[in-house]
């Protein structure tokens, strides 16, 4: 079991629970994800160790409510406890010793840089980050990425920091010249524009892909995606791959496989429950119905 | 009538031989096929105690019993049945769990048709004695007393075993490890024990509640699980070889084999792995599970392993109006038991044989709308000593579906090993073991699929019995073991051979 120690809420529909699990504190690195089991019942999510801290024995996870499994997640209060935590799973994020990189951090995606950007400035290497929402109150992790380095806040509404997308400016930035790697993690839409940016500048671009899992330990198959035409993997292969080779599309429609499931339990869920927002752009389905990361 | 209402046996003539040749087999009272095809209830019912009397009498009590031999665990067999047909269902319920650590799953997943069974003598004459029948009886009366025959604890020998995985070789392991008064941890990936038996076999056909049940004994006997431990991530072998005074790997070939056609990635593809471990270890068949599983109308599984009937008979179950298994080869050649077989024809899955997938159509969504294969035909024995099946150039042709299933074997998976480089592995990936079951590791033992490559439940528990009698050996420093060599099953002494790539999944 492992105990939830603080519930804090980020943005509208994102939630950040510190929660112990002390092997994991210990070893994780960063890019690497773990597998959530509520309880009997639950789904098993994975979800991106978006900090931790070893001492402590913690780890942080930042959730999106977006499903019905994802929701009973975010409602754990401090005190209560989660079944399982698997992991860490998945390679970590091979990272530069030195030179300029640009982290792209898209939604809940940020809560994915935020330990790259972490580990690169600790190594020296300069780090920026843009990240974006569609309005003030989705911006997340701002102050924790600022620990890291320059961080661009873009807002879709203008209402804080840069007005438009994260792309627009990440495309200023790559004209200005100086890059030398980019790492991108988002909704499928945002991590196919960054490549469509990044590809024809030639900027090396890592992607965290975040497809359909059970397992998590490569034994069902369910995340694979097609790498330069090949059959990968995600869980235990990725699930950080070069953006240039990444086939989206296929990523994206297999994605929405249980898309009719996620809309009819989250409706059961709301009938019972008075329920949080569910009105997000980006909205993906979560856990096993897809990836929540 | 209840085990205590049984009729004296004194009062029971002895039967002669010749009178006992008379009997005919019993049937297995089952759910009618109809009802079962729409439901997750378990098909074979059992015997009665009344049947299972009259079965035990079919047997000869040769003075050479061949099937022991025949079984992976040297169930002692004409023991059970003698106590069991004298009166004594105590007695045969001890004996046999004395020699093998999940009687209930065996006596009803093993193929007792090419073991046990094969071996009985009565089978060259006529029908074999029932043996897998009579040991689930023996093993469910176990299991509902379990209070009447629980054992002492042995004396602690302040050794301890760590052994990853926990599916069924890892259970027998930590069974005789625990009896033999050893400190047992069993590490698991997932967040519930019993590795292929709870995430692969069906509940129509190995009840959770049953696999529950043999887990909690051997937790009551002290061996403990620590679940969502990952070797290999969580803890590396090393690390664990440092903490235990052995290791057992029993972690399986869990990795799933695609068919590497055109397509295979649109949606409705599933690998049985993922569909089964849904449909069972998420719970999916249940209406209010968290996690989703397609309803295919029309589905089609590739493969003829128990893993496919599996997959197959579980979409029927969950409405498919059509289940269609495609097999490469013919019935003759089917690796799945005989007995699922059987019930799937009688459950109205339909059998394509002589086909091979060669591309997966979807439309322009990218959903699965059939299945493109082509003819085969049988040419020269292979290497399995099988008959090679050809395609027969021009006969393609296509099957619709909605949903499909692929299920034509594992590999290994490279999680563990890759985090050990002192532990040798074949080129395919799997672990290497010498006779006892030691790997390159001094102290590491392994057994089960990931040395053997894809099998079934009951060769795994061999080798989880091999591997704990040679565990204890070696942690009592006699090394190499002193074992009695029994004469081993064919299917044994594969064991020596490097396993191949990809092993078709015959799993039980």
């Amino acid at each position: 079991m492992h105990r939830v120690l603080t519930n804090e809420q980020l943005s509208p529909n994102v939630y950040r629970l510190v929660v112990e699990a002390p092997r994991i504190a210990q070893i994780r690195k960063p890019g690497q994800f773990v597998i959530v089991y509520l309880g009997p019942g639950s789904e098993r999510i994975p979800l991106t160790i978006a900090d931790g801290d070893a001492e402590a024995g913690t780890i942080s996870l930042v959730i999106q409510a977006v499903g019905k499994s994802t929701f009973d997640l975010v409602e754990v209060q401090p005190g209560e406890s989660i079944a399982g935590i698997a992991g860490p799973l998945g390679k970590p994020t091979e990272l530069p010793e030195s030179g300029r990189v640009v982290c792209v951090g898209g939604g809940v995606g940020t809560a994915v840089i935020l330990p790259i950007a972490q580990e690169l400035a600790r190594r020296g290497v300069e780090v920026t980050s843009i990240i974006g929402g569609r309005s003030r109150e989705w911006v997340i992790l701002e102050p924790d990425l600022a620990k890291c380095g320059e961080v661009v806040t873009c807002t879709d509404d203008g209402s804080y920091g840069r007005p438009g997308f994260v792309t627009e400016a990440l495309k200023d930035a790559i004209d200005a010249g100086g890059i030398d790697e980019i790492f991108a993690v988002g909704p499928v839409p945002m991590m196919r524009a960054v490549v469509g940016l990044t590809k024809p500048a030639g900027v090396p671009t890592t992607v965290s892909l975040n497809p359909i899992m059970v397992d998590g330990t490569g034994m069902c198959g369910g995340c694979r995606v097609s790498i330069d035409g090949e059959t990968r993997y995600a869980c235990v292969e990725g699930p950080e791959f070069d953006g240039f080779s990444v086939d989206f599309n296929e990523l994206a429609d297999r994605l929405s496989t249980y898309r009719p499931f996620e809309q009819a339990a989250l409706e059961r869920r709301q009938a019972c429950k008075v329920g949080l927002r569910t009105d997000t752009p980006d909205a993906q389905p979560a856990g096993t119905a897809g990836g929540a990361r | 009538m209840t085990a205590d209402e049984r009729p004296n046996p004194e009062e029971r003539p002895t039967l002669t031989q010749k009178e006992r040749m008379k009997l005919q087999r019993v049937a297995m009272p089952e759910q009618d096929a109809a009802a079962r095809a729409v439901n997750f209830g378990e098909v074979n019912l059992g015997l009665t105690e009344e049947l299972a009397i009259l079965e035990a009498e079919r047997c000869l009590m040769c003075p050479k019993p061949y099937c022991i031999d025949g079984c992976p665990v040297r169930v002692n067999i004409p023991n059970f049945i003698k106590l069991l047909r004298e009166g004594d269902i105590k007695g045969a319920a001890a004996s046999l769990s004395d020699d093998n650590a999940l009687p209930c799953v065996t006596g009803r997943v093993c193929p007792q048709e090419s073991q046990c069974e094969k071996a009985c003598l009565r089978a060259k004459t006529g029908q074999s004695v029932a043996i897998g029948y009579l040991e689930r009886y023996v093993a469910d009366w176990a299991n509902r007393h379990a209070d009447e025959i629980a054992r002492s604890p042995a004396a602690r020998t302040g050794k301890s075993v760590g052994i990853v995985g926990s599916g069924p070789a890892g259970l027998t392991a930590a069974g005789e490890l625990a009896k033999k008064g050893h400190d047992v941890t069993i590490f698991e990936a997932f967040h519930a024990p019993g590795g292929v038996l709870i995430y692969g076999i069906p509940e129509f056909r190995l009840p959770k509640d049953i696999v529950k049940s043999e887990v909690d004994r051997l937790v009551d006997a002290g061996v403990k699980i620590e679940a969502n431990a990952i070797i290999g991530k969580t803890y590396t072998l090393p690390e664990l070889r440092d903490r235990f005074d052995a290791v057992f790997i029993a972690v399986g070939a869990g990795l799933p084999v695609f068919m590497n056609v055109p397509g295979e990635n649109y949606k409705g593809v599933y690998s049985a792995n993922e569909y089964l471990t849904r449909v069972n270890l998420m719970g999916a068949w249940l209406q209010d599970a968290d996690t989703p599983v397609l309803h295919g109308q029309r589905v089609v599984v590739v493969g003829g392993g128990n893993v496919a009937m599996d997959a197959v008979r579980t979409a029927r179950r969950l409405g498919a109006e059509s289940a269609t298994i495609v097999y490469r080869r013919s019935r003759d050649e089917l690796p799945a038991r005989a007995e699922e077989v059987h019930h799937a024809e009688g459950e109205g899955v339909i059998f394509e044989y002589l086909a091979a997938p060669t591309e997966v159509i979807g439309d322009e969504d990218r959903w699965v709308t059939g299945v493109r294969c082509i003819r085969m035909e049988l040419g020269e024995p292979d290497d399995s000593g099988r008959r090679r099946p050809e395609p027969i150039e021009g006969s393609e042709f296509e099957i619709p579906c909605d949903m499909l299933v692929v299920a034509i074997g594992t590999r290994s998976n490279p999680l563990l090993t890759q985090t050990a480089p002192d532990l040798e592995v074949s080129k395919w990936g799997y672990i290497v073991t010498d006779d006892h079951g030691m790997t390159s590791m001094p102290g590491v033992f392994a057994g089960g699929d990931i040395v053997r490559g894809a099998a079934t439940v009951i060769l795994a528990m061999g080798d989880g019995k091999t591997a704990a009698a040679s565990i204890d050996s070696y942690l009592n420093g006699v090394w190499p073991p002193v074992v009695e060599e029994p004469p081993a099953p064919a299917e044994h002494k594969a064991r020596a051979k490097p396993a191949p790539a990809a092993t078709v999944t015959a799993r039980t």
